[in-house]
């Protein structure tokens, strides 16, 4: 009776109520997008306004600055910081070509051949891998001096470290090398090709994403690396990176002096890595899925 | 513990089933050690077996083999170059004699140096002409352990091609017998772009991975049985020399030095890697549920704009970390801008301690470390997000299933089976993760107890921190960073396997929800 009722009334009222709620739903996820995108944003947004302010070159409790200008910019010229910045972007250069010439040979390898190390070899760079890099740093910087590329002449012995060990971040361009179909080698294989050329004439043009995304990956490293650059260039100011000397700015005895220079030198480094970043964003966002199911 | 069948578990309460799985859990880890050491010795047993098949294998090829193979045994190659193989003949036969040169000008000094590592120090003379002491440099452990270290790896690379070089006169004598030809150094050659096309790909990757991780790692752990520090740095001032286990007994030793408010090593190292697994913990776990948060309202149906809202967040991608992450670091300094925000609303008459206060400043490192990691997280679980099947959720929903059900029955345990190893690899990352902790906070602030013991250490600093301050401070205790280093490792390698050992089990449970 009244059961039966209530049965039929049931699908009219729950789907009423489900719209106003999905849409009650909606305006939160909206409200709650919102405001990540300006907790998101706000840092950089700060850090904008401040490299533009001139009345003082100290850390403030206000964000818009009192009075405008490009001093800032200005002064970063009177520093070492065009030459950090040369150091980094040709240490950039550099490991991109080459980090990733040494990863694809690494993750191709693993990927498409079967030989009788393979599984041990990547066992073993597992386990390598669970060391704390930074130990070997110690002994790299003493190498390194030996060999005269540390301090003034660090850039070379920078990129020696970043590119030598690269080989073990294959992971992620193998699981690109996996997706591949296999019965395109063996096509070409039948057909007689070498395996240089089947890498050369086949796999190479199909690898475009992965290529761009390992350049991509290794030339925004060394604008980010502080300890290695700042164990190599070991207080010389002239073989440091934009790293290592903006960070020197944030010390206690040159904050003072160098608070606002340090926002606009960040300024300057993360406009070319951004928009490089942003335009390759595609092929960034494809690496890092696919990478983290293949763990 | 008692084991449930598939039927029985689903028969407990909830609560009972939470209990059930970490009891469950926790019951396997002793089972996966076992399995560790288990498989260590089988595979020690292994090896042994493997070394005696070789080594029969080495005598019975000289007995058998005519006399340029018995030659080739001396002489590197000889076979090889009888048998009318001249590169590979060439190849060997120099590698040997840069081997003997190698050994007999430089390697047997290198290699009796070391288990001395170096006898005379620097020493001072007086010189009469000039009137000043002149101090002379003599031995140089830092290379003796080096050059040491470098001469046992090449012999272990001669035994080795050694051993290819017997094998290779063994094939060809069998090639031979059966009358086909040996191959000539122009197959050679195009065998390297082809069936051997592997190891010419891998030969620069390996070769730098060698140099510059293999052998470094090896020396550092070397270093962890030495006194190698600022005051011994084997050259200048005072060489360095063996001392066995102590840094270990040192490290892991209660007793805590003279004088008051000093701390043992083993306490200090204590507090330190707890902190460390409490951040690791944290830090993965609020990035991956807060990630994946953020990625299913922008993936939720009916949100527009979805691009957007993934744009803003990848570009804290792009930006550099070491500017965003020291910029943010001083937006909460005493004078920053968040607390002077803060104060200038009126919310606060006095600045936040953020960086000040030991939990203070470990709870922002832990926020500031969600603001750095969620978009990754979000890329992530993005695409797995929509991988999962959609007629999953639409048979719950018809089941009746609300938003939360939905969530823990079904993508959860998808995220969990399909991340499991990400999130391990994330973990272990988290532990190590140098950058933030200290462009954030340098370890600050100092833990005066724990300092007393080496570096100055600090409540947010991780091993990692501390062991990058041990070696920086003036009394650079190498010897002490490298034993930390050997412990990060042990943790690590314990908890990979561990968790490595476990994780079936936990995905098997996953199955029946």
């Amino acid at each position: 009776m009244s059961v039966s009722k209530e049965v039929n009334a049931a699908p009219v009222k729950r789907h009423m109520g489900l719209r106003a709620s999905r849409a009650m739903a909606n305006t939160g996820i909206y409200i709650l997008l919102v405001v990540i995108s300006i907790v998101w944003l706000i840092p950089f947004f700060c850090i904008l306004l401040q490299s533009f302010r001139v009345e003082s070159t100290w850390q403030v409790g206000y964000v818009i600055p009192q009075k405008w200008g490009l001093d800032n910019y200005r002064n970063l010229f009177n520093t070492d910081f065009p030459k950090w910045y040369l150091n980094t972007f040709i240490a950039a250069l550099v490991t991109a070509a080459l980090q990733t010439i040494i990863v694809l040979c690494m993750s191709y390898t693993l990927s498409r051949f079967r030989f009788k190390m393979r599984k041990p070899l990547m066992r073993f760079m597992l386990i390598l891998g669970m060391f704390p890099g930074m130990l070997t740093m110690i002994i790299l910087f003493r190498v390194l001096k030996d060999l005269g590329m540390v301090q003034a002449n660090a850039v070379p012995g920078l990129i020696l470290v970043y590119i030598a060990s690269s080989g073990m971040g294959y992971y992620v361009s193998k699981g690109f090398f996996d997706t591949l179909p296999k019965s395109l080698d063996e096509a070409a294989r039948v057909d007689g090709a070498t395996r240089f050329q089947v890498l050369k004439k086949i796999i190479l043009p199909l690898s475009k994403p992965i290529v761009i995304y390992t350049v991509l990956t290794a030339f925004m490293g060394p604008w980010g690396d502080y300890v290695f650059a700042q164990y190599i260039s070991f207080g010389t100011s002239s073989g440091m990176n934009v790293a290592v000397g903006l960070y020197n700015w944030l010390n206690q005895d040159q904050i003072a002096k160098c608070y606002t220079m340090f926002c606009a030198g960040g300024v300057l480094v993360a406009i070319p890595v951004t928009v490089l970043f942003m335009c390759l964003q595609k092929y960034y966002v494809e690496g890092v899925t696919g990478g983290a199911v293949k763990g | 513990m008692k084991t449930y069948s598939d039927l029985e578990f689903l028969k407990l309460s909830k609560g009972q089933k939470i209990l059930y799985k970490f009891q469950r859990f926790f019951a396997a880890i002793p089972t996966g050690l076992k399995n560790l050491f288990l498989g260590i010795g089988r595979g020690l047993k292994g090896l042994g077996a493997k070394v005696g098949e070789e080594a029969k294998d080495i005598i019975t090829t000289f007995v058998h083999g005519d006399w340029k193979t018995k030659l080739s045994y001396l002489v590197m190659g000889f076979g090889n170059l009888a048998r009318g193989q001249i590169l590979r003949g060439l190849l060997f036969l120099l590698f040997e004699v840069v081997f003997i040169g190698y050994m007999v000008l430089y390697g047997a000094y290198w290699l009796g140096m070391l288990p001395s590592l170096g006898k005379v120090g620097p020493t001072k003379s007086y010189n009469e002409i000039y009137d000043v002491y002149v101090t002379q440099y003599n031995d140089n452990s830092f290379k003796i352990l080096l050059y040491g270290v470098l001469t046992i790896f090449f012999i272990i690379a001669f035994i080795y091609t050694w051993r290819v070089n017997v094998k290779q006169n063994k094939l060809a004598e069998k090639i031979l017998a059966s009358g086909k030809k040996l191959r000539s150094g122009r197959e050679d050659l195009r065998s390297m772009v082809d069936d051997q096309f592997h190891k010419t790909l891998l030969a620069l990757p390996m070769t730098g991975i060698l140099i510059f991780t293999v052998m470094p790692i090896v020396f550092m752990v070397l270093v962890a049985f030495t006194n190698y520090d600022g005051t011994h740095d084997g050259y200048y001032n005072n060489l360095f020399t063996w001392v066995g286990m102590d840094n270990f007994n040192t490290m892991l030793s209660w007793t805590s030095g003279t004088g008051s408010g000093t701390q043992s090593y083993a306490a200090t190292f204590g507090e330190v890697l707890s902190w460390t697994l409490i951040w690791a913990f944290f830090a993965t776990f609020t990035n991956y549920f807060l990630g994946m948060f953020v990625a299913m309202a922008i993936n939720k149906k009916g949100i527009n704009l979805k691009k957007l809202w993934r744009t803003i967040l990848v570009l804290t991608i792009a930006i550099p970390q070491f500017i965003s992450l020291l910029y943010v670091g001083k937006m909460f300094a005493k004078n920053g801008i968040v607390n002077g925000f803060l104060m200038s609303m009126g919310w606060i008459d006095k600045a936040l301690p953020f960086w000040e206060d030991a939990t203070w400043a470990r709870i922002t490192v832990i926020i500031i470390n969600i603001w750095i990691g969620i978009p990754y997280l979000m890329l992530i679980t993005t695409g797995i997000l929509m991988n999962i099947p959609a007629d999953l959720y639409e048979s719950a929903r018809i089941d009746g299933a609300n938003a939360w059900q939905q969530y823990s029955k079904i993508t959860l345990p998808y995220m969990l089976f399909v991340t499991g190893p990400y999130l391990l690899t994330s973990f272990t990352g988290n532990m190590n993760n140098f950058n933030v902790i200290y462009l954030l906070t340098g370890g600050a602030p100092t833990n005066a107890a724990a300092s007393s013991a080496a570096g100055s250490v600090g409540y947010t600093d991780l091993l990692i921190t501390w062991l990058f301050k041990i070696t920086t401070g003036a009394e650079s205790k190498y010897y002490l960073a490298s034993v930390v280093g050997i412990l990060v490792f042990v943790v690590v390698a314990l908890i990979s396997l561990v968790v490595y050992n476990v994780l079936p089990s936990i995905k098997n449970e996953e199955d029946f929800q």
